[in-house]
């Protein structure tokens, strides 16, 4: 079991209120994804989670029974740091057994759960290594490890990812996903990254300076997004964002379009532009699209067999259904 | 990338280091040659060769027992550090690793009774140990100088944890480890080069100590530093005698720097360069 509640949170650094009340429940066996831009009180909300940081206000339940004043040790989390914090001096074997010994496992069930662990991670030939003979990718599993043998009711994951290189990332994202696929176990991950968020989560919480912004499901976030900061957040390339005339026109003080629902072309359409750096992946391209009168670029996604070029004069069509509507207050209309 | 040196920078650079080092060593080394010369031979004038006789030596011991100030350094000095690391390793732990809004002033104010001249204190010291019959006593001086060294043994380890990441620690709490745990098996494995070498340091400090040893002390708990004293006013024109009671007290501190040298030097530079 690993539900969690937070109910009225709120912490507080001195004067500073880093994440005013905040209400949110986690479902057991869910991964909820804490994303936002640096600063915004996620790995904050995260450490109060697991213990390491004080709550100021407000209660947090683990499984129903409340946990916020109880120790790290006794609310049954586990942790893995984004510099992996594995103990220096022990072998892999004896990081992983470590969380075992503090719980006074038995010897031969504290081997059994190593074994188990090393062989799902590929660890079983490192085991003997020490933390400074490893590769980063390695010393990512080792930490996973020394979760995992703990059985923990909830996994608390603080950007696990962003000291390894590109390629190892998405093998890891990949791995991390299906250990969740595996053992059903609740994963609490915070990120920067979006696309963490969107290929990971089966809950998004967006937030921005401590306060909850929007709660759901990456596409739900991606198709409705409450308001502008969520709909400017999720998405790569960012959604396009006008104001003035163009809004007006539909009845909204900013409206939103994904690159993804404009179409390109020569020969004619709604706005003008002059196209200014174009990407080609093969699969899309995107066009940044400039002298609009709209916005200093827009972007636009299109095919990956549209040739267009530097200077060229276009003209972008929104979709009509798809176009994003924002009030005063940035919320969705 | 290294920077190209050439030949003969190279070589000159190593004769101006040798020479910087004989210099700053010559005096010790003149004291040793002294030492094995007679008293003739030793008022004589500057001679390299000495004619090795340990006669001074057989003189200082049979004239003041050497054995009894050796065995108060090494009271003094192993006795005074393992005072201060019982008092300074939870000192400094709990800056390191729970700082408050004062704790960069509180170690600035322990480093500033360092820079107060001991000559300052002496008189209230002195009426203390007389009122309270410390006197020339081994405890007495034993607590007097771990209270001297302390705010060096609390910085030196100070910078030591401050160099252990905190996450390390949170993660052993993560993992279920009570406060004894995490001293016990991640925090004090992973400073032990650092206790190591305040330790070493600090033992030298103690040993060098002379101003307080030779102030409060007659017979009973003077060290070496004081032993040395007493030769100088009436053997003053003793100059092989003083040179081997010199060496016979700085010789054990020297031996112990000598295998230690690596450890002090990581733990003096510790933390100056990541």
């Amino acid at each position: 079991m690993g539900q969690i509640t937070l109910q009225g949170v709120t912490k507080r650094f001195g004067e500073v209120e880093v994440i005013p009340p905040l209400d949110l429940t986690i479902e057991d066996g869910e991964f909820v994804v804490f994303v936002g831009p640096s600063g915004c009180g996620k790995s904050t909300l995260l450490r109060l989670i697991a213990g390491l940081e004080d709550v100021s206000a407000g209660d947090i339940l683990i499984d129903g029974k409340n946990a916020t004043d109880a120790s790290p040790a006794r609310r049954g989390l586990a942790m893995v740091f984004q510099s992996y914090a594995l103990y220096p001096h022990m072998s892999v074997r004896k990081n992983i057994a470590f969380p075992l010994k503090m719980a006074g496992v038995s010897k031969p069930e504290q081997d059994r759960r190593i074994e188990a662990a090393a062989k799902a991670l590929n660890l079983t030939s490192y085991l003997d290594r020490r933390p400074g003979q490893l590769s980063g990718g390695q010393r990512q599993r080792v930490a996973i490890g020394r979760a995992i043998v703990r059985e923990p009711s909830a996994f608390l994951f603080d950007e696990p990812l962003s000291n390894l290189d590109a390629a190892l990332r998405v093998g890891m994202r990949l791995e991390i996903s299906e250990l969740h696929n595996r053992l059903k176990t609740t994963m609490i991950y915070v990120t920067h990254d979006q696309v963490e968020a969107m290929t990971m989560a089966d809950k998004i919480v967006v937030l921005q300076a401590g306060r909850i912004e929007q709660v759901g499901s990456p596409l739900d976030l991606y198709l409705r997004p409450k308001n502008v900061f969520v709909a400017g957040f999720i998405g790569s390339p960012r959604m396009n964002l006008f104001s003035g005339a163009a809004a007006a026109e539909y009845g909204a003080m900013t409206i939103g379009v994904r690159p993804e629902h404009i179409r390109i072309s020569g020969q004619g359409g709604k706005w003008k532009g002059r196209v200014g750096v174009s990407e080609h992946l093969g699969s899309d391209s995107f066009f940044y699209v400039e002298d609009t009168g709209l916005a200093e670029t827009i972007t636009v996604r299109a095919d990956g067999e549209v040739t267009l070029h530097h200077g060229d004069t276009v003209w972008l069509t929104p979709d009509e259904g798809k176009i994003h509507r924002f009030d005063t207050n940035g919320d969705r209309i | 990338m290294a920077r190209a040196v050439s030949r003969n920078t190279k070589i000159g650079w190593t004769i101006a280091a040798w020479a910087v080092a004989l210099l700053i060593f010559f005096p010790i080394l003149y004291t040793i040659i002294t030492s094995l010369k007679s008293e003739q031979e030793a008022i004589a004038g500057f001679d390299l060769i000495p004619s090795f006789t340990l006669e001074s030596y057989q003189t200082v011991q049979s004239q003041n027992n050497y054995w009894r100030p050796f065995t108060n350094s090494v009271i003094l000095a192993v006795g005074s550090t393992l005072l201060a690391l019982i008092v300074a390793i939870p000192a400094a732990w709990a800056m390191a690793f729970s700082p408050t809004k004062r704790t960069k002033d509180i170690l600035m104010w322990m480093l500033s009774t360092k820079m107060m001249p001991a000559v300052a204190v002496l008189v209230p010291i002195y009426l203390i140990f007389l009122r309270t019959g410390l006197m020339d006593t081994r405890i007495g001086l034993t607590v007097l100088l771990m209270m001297i060294n302390l705010p060096i043994v609390v910085w030196m380890l100070y910078t030591y944890f401050r160099e252990i990441p905190g996450e390390i620690l949170e993660a052993a709490r993560m993992d279920g480890a009570t406060l004894r745990d995490e001293i016990l098996y991640v925090l004090t494995p992973m400073a032990i080069p650092g206790i190591a070498s305040t330790l070493l340091l600090n033992i030298i400090l103690a040993w060098n100590e002379a101003f307080w040893t030779i102030q409060l002390t007659t017979t009973n708990a003077a060290p070496l530093s004081a032993f040395i004293a007493s030769f100088s006013s009436p053997q003053g024109l003793f100059w092989a005698k003083l040179s081997a009671a010199s060496v016979m007290a700085i010789a054990p501190i020297l031996v112990l720097g000598w295998f230690s040298q690596k450890q002090l030097v990581r733990g003096l530079t510790f933390g100056a360069v990541k």
